[in-house]
């Protein structure tokens, strides 16, 4: 049973922690000029943030306690393939949904 | 579809959002049952998504807080999984930095993997945007994501009972995640920024309170960064005329 200070602590530190983080740059920062070598790094954020908190999900997903999933690791290559080839959210999201459960099925 | 008005950003933003609808629902219903399942009442779990809206670091801290972790093990876990909000955060600030403080707060609260990166891929593709009319775009990117994570946040914990395993919902954030990275590889830095992450990612697996995603970030930015200004030195000229 969860402990319900600890609980509210947890909510209330979590909610205002996030925020900060959240508006630390935007709110603080605003509209001051950042030097230029910083801001060659921040444009490679979404796409090195990304695929590293996926990445090991991918492999070792928390659905199979951590063991290789074949429906799930064929169900990446899917959606990943297909949204480079269709640059199309939605479509890379339905093919890799039915990569995953067609597999799922198959394989049991 | 031409952005020419605030209120066609807006617009805009809400359409090129919507796939993320299919993902949003079935994640917010597991955090509903989830959490009632770990023995949080309705209202103790509507407003855990209210004040915090990030899956990622809910669920962390909700498996930590069943383990008996100290408390403030718990919060600084998953904080360390939302320390990326503030990577988030340093981007998106050439754009909007200089929209009024209280749409920037309102944008803050909401900034989620989804509104974030949508937001990001808009800006690229459509430098001529006004600020007003990138602020009208991030608030379209969230109108139907967050008000969607409150309420099936809520159905998921009034069902309360047990999905089961095979249904794989455990994927989902991940298909979307790998659907939103897919048209972001606009140049070899880009994809070299990818690669190394991945790979920083897979090594740092072990490191405590979720800090190898933020190694393998830092590590794919100095990549992509790096990669980036050997090419521009290739091209003697080009950006020096």
């Amino acid at each position: 049973m969860i402990d319900k200070t600890a609980l509210w602590i947890v909510i209330i530190g979590l909610g205002l922690g996030s925020f900060f983080l959240r508006f630390v740059f935007t709110g603080l920062v605003g509209n001051k000029q950042m030097p230029a070598w910083l801001l060659r790094h921040l444009r490679y954020t979404a796409v090195a943030i990304l695929p590293a908190l996926v990445a090991p999900q991918v492999l070792w997903p928390s659905g199979t306690d951590g063991q290789f999933d074949l429906p799930r690791v064929t169900a990446a290559v899917v959606t990943l393939g297909v949204g480079l080839v269709t640059k199309n959210v939605l479509a890379a999201i339905l093919s890799g949904a039915v990569a995953l459960y067609g597999m799922l099925y198959l394989v049991g | 579809m031409a952005i020419t008005t605030t209120k066609s950003a807006y617009r805009k933003g809400i359409v090129d959002a919507l796939p993320f609808v299919l993902v949003i629902i079935p994640f917010a219903s597991l955090f509903g049952l989830l959490a009632t399942e770990a023995g949080l009442n309705v209202f103790e779990t509507l407003t855990f998504s209210i004040v915090v809206i990030a899956g990622a670091a809910q669920f962390t801290a909700l498996q930590l807080l069943q383990e008996d972790v100290p408390t403030a093990i718990v919060l600084a876990s998953a904080l360390a999984v939302n320390l990326r909000m503030a990577m988030y955060s340093a981007s998106l600030t050439p754009w909007i930095g200089s929209a009024p403080v209280w749409q920037r707060a309102l944008a803050a609260y909401m900034t989620v993997d989804q509104s974030y990166v949508a937001s990001m891929t808009q800006y690229e593709r459509d430098p001529q945007m006004t600020v007003p009319q990138r602020m009208a775009y991030f608030f379209g990117t969230v109108t139907p994501i967050v008000p969607l994570w409150y309420i099936f946040t809520l159905v998921g914990a009034m069902v309360g009972s047990n999905v089961p395993d095979s249904w794989a919902l455990d994927f989902a954030i991940p298909i979307t995640f790998l659907a939103m990275i897919a048209p972001m590889f606009r140049t070899v830095a880009h994809v070299a920024a990818a690669l190394v992450a991945v790979i920083v990612s897979l090594i740092a697996v072990d490191v405590p309170y979720a800090l190898g995603l933020i190694i393998a970030g830092l590590a794919g930015m100095i990549t992509g960064a790096q990669v980036e200004a050997w090419m521009e030195r290739r091209k003697p000229g080009s950006t020096a005329r």
